[in-house]
């Protein structure tokens, strides 16, 4: 029996059960015990005073990149696990394109033993679609459903064949598990390394254009309609992309959707000067887009946020604009840049935005906890949306550097983070 | 302590109007050495002077090396194929390399938009784009707008038309930059799938007919259409692009006023331009060639600043 | 000065005059004038920029404007005199000398000048001197011309920082 854990006198948001309010939360045996006011103090319990600070379910990051097995120079599972903890998460799942692919169930439980040795947040590993993610043949779905993965995707690449896709979304069906997509038609985008548009012409680098993630997305909401499945569009980040998720989901298709930290905080300016930093898959876009991004988080049209956490190595990324590869990391910055370009400027209340970082993720991915109702799991961010600091990437508990928020300002940041009942991170 | 251009060229994008009238009005004089019997001054002597090309370029590299060598500088010539990913070194250790062997500056001519910056950031010495993918080629739109400014005197108003694939071109860019700036007006005609999609909103006019565009202008800059982007599916073929593009004799006849054809080279006859044209009394490519020198010997002349500190010892000085 | 001029050459025959950038180039036209209304003869003449053989580009900060080089076209044999409006270093002439020779070779090279200040750092004297001034080297001796600056004057004026 371990010694109870007692939050007190925070502001407790849980939109699973419609609360906010300033009161305590009680954990027991890695479960929440209590919630609320009222609850007194029981013997022998650890106390930490949360006053000022605002309690949720632990938020969870469905789209991240953890370079274990294959690229541990870059990251691992425990720095990774350690990051997203750092940040406030208290769940994550990691996508698939490891070396090897995670593409068989021996992989898909050695990266789950070891999330579970790092003890840091939770790590739901991927699998993906296609065996080696080469889109040619379906990975055994099955097979890695029983080892743990929570859901496929090919993300890194899109899945070019529809036939295949078709095929995916159907036979997922069966194990309740979403089929996640990376949306982009390779012939369209053909190399490109920013958006296209007038900041491409300026700086005479190819461009993948908006239409390029907007064809996968109308693609996979019709296959997704003709099969019953459930398609999860990764990363958007076009004002059309919200525009066809919004047809798909007034239709009743199981279409759900996330975006990224970066895609409602940044703009194609952020990569002048050939900024490698400001790199990655899908680019950043026009301001157009950004505001229809985050109008389409205020109104529901896209149900989650996450980071696309990609660490690279210093090396790699000071490189011609053209070589450096695609990523930036996000687990540190999420909850502050999320603060304050959603929360700060009203876009989103504070409950929309605890809906899509903590009970969503939960409910779209059938993952335990995203509540904090009696019995659920014992998984509690804690966090200051009003504290002000300054992003610093060599403080970073991730091995990646790569952030264009370097020297930034931002407002909220995690203070506790909370696992199974046992505080996982605490920031100084 | 730089120049009056700053440490580097790396574009005309940046450069202000007086800047860019500063170096063709320096070239001016060096144009003349180029026709004196011994070609050389010893203005550079002493330099050493690297043309790092990582793209094979015969007619660039040479235009440079005779600017070098003019100016009594040393010159070492590297080329070196592909990119930091498949050769092996990076450009990061290429540039800290040259660096550490105190050479006082480097052309560069690269594949990636980008390398030139990429290596002035991080080097002391001058940094001269020669190149840089699809970005800029600063000394061929220098010496593109001495050569219309020769003929053509002030360029303020003066329409200039730049024809052919837009999209893959930096002497497009770096002469759309440059003529802007000097308040011409600047128009490019070409199949649209060769021009950017954000064409519209760089300042210039878009003539889908090379017939208009023959209405139009004084000048015509005609690019090189190059034979991959038929095998990756940008136009049909070079023998429509040149039926419905090509400049020719019969489409410069119907032209109002005479036009002048400058093309960068290296032509493909024939294609975007009949030989007739570029033999014809109104090219004036063989200029552009010989400008070239002089405007690069003028802009290693501008770039190479002097130490002010030194300089109170310089004050005594007079005749 | 034109009278010395050619009686120096014994003549006019293969008499060039070259003027030093920027007012040498004036003062050596106006000779050329004189010597025609005096001689009836036409004699050659050019401009030198000697900017590009300065010793001292390294140090002198920033870049200086390069003027017009424009010779007769060969200098093999031909009797050059030099003009320029002050000699005082000596480090003009020297570079003149240098690009001249890039040129050709002349039978002999002699020098004019309008003022001789003194003050000389390198073995370089006129042949011709139109007049000689004392001046110490916190002077300087400013010729200004009609044809660039609206009136012929010789002004010494003390030197202050900006030289």
């Amino acid at each position: 029996m371990s010694q109870d854990l007692l939050l007190r006198g925070g502001r407790i948001v849980d939109p699973s059960q419609g609360m906010d309010t300033v009161g305590d939360v009680l954990l027991r045996d890695g479960r929440v015990e209590a919630c609320g006011t009222g609850i007194g103090t029981p013997d022998g319990a650890d106390v930490i005073d949360v006053s000022g600070l605002v309690v949720t379910p632990g938020m969870i990051d469905v789209h991240i990149h953890l370079r274990e097995p294959g690229r541990e120079d870059v990251e691992t599972i425990a720095t990774g696990a350690h990051s997203a903890a750092a940040g406030g998460f208290t769940g994550v799942c990691a996508m698939p394109n490891t070396k090897p692919v995670t593409d068989n169930q021996a992989v898909v439980g050695f990266v789950k033993r070891q999330g579970e040795a790092a003890g840091f947040a939770r790590v739901y590993p991927y699998g993906a679609i296609s065996v080696g993610q080469k889109g040619e043949t379906l990975a055994e779905i099955a097979e890695m459903v029983g080892a743990g993965a929570v859901a496929f995707s090919d993300d890194g690449r899109p899945v070019e064949s529809a036939q295949l896709m078709r095929s995916a979304l159907e036979y997922a069906r069966a194990f309740n598990v979403p089929i996640a997509e990376h949306c982009e038609d390779m012939t369209l985008a053909r190399g490109g390394a920013m958006n296209e548009g007038i900041m491409s012409a300026k700086l005479g680098l190819k461009g993948i254009p908006a239409e390029a993630e907007e064809i996968y997305v109308i693609r996979d909401i019709l296959l997704a309609k003709r099969t019953g499945g459930h398609i999860h569009l990764c990363h958007l980040s076009t004002k059309g992309s919200v525009e066809l998720v919004r047809w798909g989901k007034e239709r009743g298709i199981n279409v759900t959707s996330e975006v990224c930290s970066h895609h409602i905080s940044l703009t194609e300016d952020a990569v002048e000067g050939y900024n490698t930093n400001a790199k990655m898959n899908p680019p950043l876009r026009t301001a157009a887009d950004v505001e229809a991004l985050q109008q389409g988080l205020a109104d529901g049209t896209i149900d989650l946020l996450v980071t696309d956490h990609a660490p690279h190595h210093y090396d790699e990324k000071e490189r011609e604009f053209a070589d450096a590869p695609n990523g930036i990391v996000g687990l540190e910055t999420a909850l502050g840049i999320n603060c304050t370009y959603l929360l700060h400027r009203g876009i989103m209340t504070m409950s929309q935005m605890v809906d899509a970082m903590s009970c969503k993720p939960a409910k779209v991915f059938h993952l335990p906890g995203g509540t904090l109702a009696r019995g659920s799991l014992g998984d509690v961010t804690v966090f200051d949306p009003n504290r002000t600091w300054t992003v610093d990437p060599k403080a970073f508990k991730s091995k990646g550097r790569n952030t264009p928020y370097g020297g930034h300002q931002l407002t909220g940041q995690a203070r506790l983070t909370i696992v199974g009942g046992r505080v996982v991170y605490r920031a100084s | 302590m730089p120049g009056p251009l700053g440490k580097d060229l790396l574009g005309l994008a940046p450069l202000s109007a007086d800047q860019i009238r500063l170096v063709l009005d320096t070239a001016v004089p060096f144009r003349e050495i180029s026709e004196r019997a011994i070609k050389k001054v010893p203005t550079l002597r002493g330099a050493t002077i690297v043309n790092l090309f990582f793209e094979a370029s015969t007619r660039t590299r040479i235009s440079f090396e005779f600017a070098e060598k003019r100016l009594s500088a040393d010159t070492v010539n590297v080329a070196s194929a592909g990119s930091s990913v498949s050769k092996g070194e990076t450009l990061v250790d290429t540039a800290r390399n040259l660096e550490a062997m105190k050479i006082d500056m480097v052309v560069i001519r690269h594949g990636a938009s980008g390398a030139a910056q990429f290596l002035a950031e991080r080097i002391e010495s001058n940094v001269i784009n020669a190149g840089d993918g699809t970005n800029e080629h600063p000394t061929q739109g220098l010496l593109d707008l001495l050569t219309l400014r020769n003929h053509l005197g002030d360029l303020t108003g003066r329409r200039i038309c730049i024809v052919g694939d837009v999209l893959h071109s930096r002497v497009a860019r770096s002469n759309i930059w440059g003529l802007t700036k000097l308040g011409a007006e600047v128009a490019v005609c070409g199949p649209r799938s060769l021009l950017p999609n954000a064409i519209g909103e760089m300042g210039v006019t878009v003539f889908d007919r090379i017939e208009e565009a023959v209405e139009w202008a004084d000048a015509f800059n005609v690019l090189r259409l190059q034979l991959e982007r038929m095998q990756a599916g940008y136009i049909p073929s070079l023998r429509e692009y040149n039926r419905v593009y090509g400049v020719t004799r019969a489409r410069l006849e119907k032209a109002p006023r005479d036009i002048l054809i400058l093309h960068p080279g290296p032509m493909n006859r024939g294609v975007e331009i009949d030989s007739d044209v570029a033999d014809g009394p109104h090219s004036v490519i063989l200029d552009q060639v010989t400008n070239g020198v002089a405007v690069r010997m003028a802009v290693l002349y501008l770039l190479a600043g002097g130490k002010p500190e030194l300089a109170d010892v310089a004050k005594k000085g007079g005749a | 000065m034109a009278d010395q001029i050619v009686e120096l050459n014994a003549g006019t025959d293969n008499l060039v005059l070259v003027g030093i950038q920027r007012r040498g180039v004036q003062l050596a036209e106006r000779i050329v004038r004189i010597i025609k209304a005096q001689e009836g003869v036409d004699i050659s003449s050019g401009a030198l920029d000697i900017t590009l053989y300065r010793d001292d580009l390294q140090t002198v900060g920033p870049r200086p404007v390069v003027g017009t080089t424009q010779l007769p076209w060969t200098l093999d044999d031909q009797r050059v005199v030099i003009v320029d409006d002050v000699l005082y270093t000596g480090r003009t002439v020297r570079a003149a000398l240098d690009e001249l020779a890039d040129f050709g070779r002349p039978a002999r090279i002699a020098l004019a000048v309008l003022i001789d200040r003194g003050g000389r750092e390198l073995p370089i004297h006129a042949d011709v001197i139109g007049r000689k001034v004392e001046v110490h080297p916190g002077q300087r001796v400013d010729v200004f011309i009609e044809e660039l600056d609206g009136r012929d004057e010789v002004l010494i004026a003390t030197r202050d920082d900006e030289g």
